[in-house]
């Protein structure tokens, strides 16, 4: 109560519901306007018109296959990973009450990776199931019930460094398999694996967002009820558990929340680097580090982020680059800037 | 301190005595002469250990890369690594006087050319290439005349091949030699150059990427759809999967309904080891490859 009666009292304090309205509307008219510009461009040039008009039968309208089949689920599912990955990262930055945290840092995205290279090297497929994503969600699955099983199993709230160190080892310890795949396979399943490594959205249809999303959208139920927590879970879990908050029970669903989050975006389009460590910190440079705010700031900031990137990756050069390698490459440069700039 | 000197001088003259012994061998291993006919070789490329077999040179061969499967002889052979882990040990225990290369192996190659053992280095290239490379192998090889008709053999599969689909029109072919299964995503198509393309031109289709001046492609679903292939050739290294994967190969594709190949049910999926590999085979991956776009051809 103190605390919300001195920054009330601070010159140019805006209340919360100010703050997170003005910054919704920011981000989520960027989102918007980038979500409906990005499927207009593509690496051919199409007819509109034709690929609206419902006289031409869709088998026989190219424009149309383009822009519905390439581009729409592409971008889509460029916003839902971006976004995703974002609100993870915010997440597991106050969960592990660490700035360089991000959602590929308890090893559940290096499960997937596993997971998939397993699936690459072993190459069967159950009839049109598609062995990739399926097996790096089992990866990733695998991956983030190791490391929970071992930080809660003192039943205390988790212990954020058995959560890192296990996470660490867990990375390290994926690594290795996807290496040992890699040194059995044939060059062809090396280079396909490397290529999975590089993230790609470029998905051909709704279905694998459909399926990516049983797993987001719960992800983003237990995200709803989490800012305030880790507001006073980022404080640490003693100044937390002080502050009157079930600590173990807000730690469970961020990690649970944040676990689904990884595994649904790395399932869809791999593990797309950069956006989950460097959405959030940009957001915050912007609009503070209230969690109320922040998370879904850098969801829709993020969603932005990563289908500008995905614009770029696929229109900037002469072949299509692979959109992990983007991110890096525009956001990191970006980030530097505004880092010296507001610093 | 007088002690300290003595340690000192022993430990120099041990390294200069190591470092003499060292540049002594190796000036003995670079001086002698490669053996007309060498009789230990090692082929570290697949299709080059298929040429050598093709031409004679089989029983000449004492070691082969992991990847290397044909002919069958080679499945007992000593396996000494691959492309990127070649086993020097491993090599120099089997006491080569020749080692077939790949072009990227340069650090293998360093070592070989440093221990006075002669190697072919070899990088993949068009059919043009590779019948060279038959004709290089067989003077390396000591079989010249064995590899000229090897040569003779494989262009006049090719020859037979171009003559069969001479005439008939040339359909807009993707050829496909990589996809992630189940999907149409990180598909790898052959472009406007190498053994692919040729086979491909060979065959009497005409590349749909065939203005990228390069071995292979990664189209994106738009660039699949925008490119319109009349046919879809499909070539998968391995045995023929069961009949559902086989199933569940054709139905993918049957999502870009837009596209003529896939309208009009040409959508042919080729499953054989050789099909990957550009060695003497290449004449029958070139009909297989004809087959499938010219059908009637065949008749």
């Amino acid at each position: 109560m103190n605390v919300v009666a001195t920054a009330r009292s601070l010159p140019g304090y805006r209340p919360v519901r100010t703050r997170l309205l003005a910054s919704l509307a920011g981000f989520g008219t960027l989102a918007a306007a980038v979500c409906l510009l990005a499927p207009l461009v593509g690496s051919t040039s199409i007819s509109l018109a034709r690929a609206f008009d419902p006289s031409i039968p869709f088998a026989d309208n190219i424009d149309a296959q383009i822009f519905f089949i390439a581009r729409l689920p592409r971008v889509t599912a460029a916003a839902l990973v971006g976004g995703t990955l974002a609100a993870a990262g915010v997440v597991f930055q106050a969960l592990l009450r660490n700035p360089l945290a991000d959602p590929f840092t308890l090893g559940i995205s290096a499960g997937a990776s596993a997971g998939a290279m397993f699936a690459i090297v072993l190459g069967a497929s159950v009839a049109m199931v598609p062995p990739v994503p399926v097996a790096s969600l089992l990866g990733a699955a695998l991956g983030a019930l190791v490391v929970y099983r071992l930080a809660t199993l003192r039943r205390a709230p988790l212990s954020t460094s058995v959560l890192l160190l296990a996470g660490v080892t867990l990375n390290s310890f994926f690594g290795a398999s996807v290496m040992a795949l890699q040194f059995v396979a044939d060059f062809t399943q090396v280079a396909r694996a490397a290529r999975w490594l590089m993230g790609d959205l470029d998905v051909g249809s709704f279905g694998p967002i459909g399926s990516a999303l049983l797993l987001v959208a719960p992800a983003f139920v237990l995200f709803a009820f989490l800012p305030s927590s880790l507001n006073v879970l980022s404080l640490g879990t003693d100044a937390a558990a002080a502050r009157g908050v079930d600590v173990h029970r807000a730690q469970r669903t961020a990690f649970l929340g944040s676990a689904l989050a990884t595994a649904g975006a790395v399932s869809l389009a791999g593990p797309v680097g950069f956006v989950g460590i460097i959405v959030p910190h940009l957001v915050r440079l912007l609009v503070g580090g209230d969690h109320r705010v922040l998370l879904p700031a850098s969801a829709l900031a993020g969603a932005a982020f990563l289908v500008i990137c995905d614009l770029v990756a696929r229109t900037a050069f002469s072949v299509q680059l692979p959109v992990g390698i983007v991110t890096a490459l525009i956001g990191g440069p970006f980030f530097l800037w505004l880092l010296v700039r507001k610093g | 301190m007088a002690t300290r000197s003595k340690r000192l001088t022993g430990v120099v003259a041990v390294a200069l005595t190591l470092a003499l012994a060292w540049s002594f061998a190796w000036t003995v291993g670079a001086q002698a002469p490669p053996p007309r006919r060498p009789a230990r070789i090692i082929s570290l490329v697949p299709a080059l250990t298929e040429m050598l077999f093709d031409m004679g040179a089989g029983p000449q061969v004492v070691g082969v890369s992991r990847y290397d499967t044909f002919p069958p002889p080679v499945r007992a052979l000593p396996k000494v690594g691959g492309l990127l882990d070649p086993d020097y040990e491993a090599i120099l225990r089997l006491r080569p006087d020749l080692v077939i290369t790949y072009g990227s192996q340069a650090e293998l190659e360093r070592r070989l050319n440093a221990g006075g053992v002669t190697f072919y280095s070899y990088r993949h290239a068009g059919i043009a290439g590779i019948l060279q490379t038959i004709g290089e192998l067989g003077i390396a090889t000591g079989h010249e005349p064995e590899a000229r008709a090897s040569s003779n053999r494989l262009q006049a599969q090719l020859d037979a091949v171009r003559l069969k689909v001479r005439g008939l029109n040339r359909p807009k072919t993707l050829l496909v030699f990589g996809r992630e299964r189940g999907t149409l995503r990180q598909i790898y198509a052959s472009a406007g150059a190498g053994f692919e393309h040729d086979i491909l031109e060979i065959a009497g289709g005409a590349s749909v990427f065939a203005a990228a001046r390069r071995e292979s492609v990664q189209p994106s679903i738009e660039m699949l759809l925008a490119s319109a292939p009349e046919v879809i050739v499909e070539l998968h290294g391995t045995g023929a999967p069961d009949a559902a994967s086989i199933k569940s190969d054709h139905e993918v594709w049957g999502r870009l309904a837009s596209v003529p190949a896939v309208r009009n049910g040409r959508i042919h999926i080729l499953y054989g080891e050789h099909l990957a590999i550009p060695g003497p085979r290449l004449g029958a991956t070139a009909e297989d490859v004809a087959r499938a776009i010219h059908p009637e051809a065949f008749r």
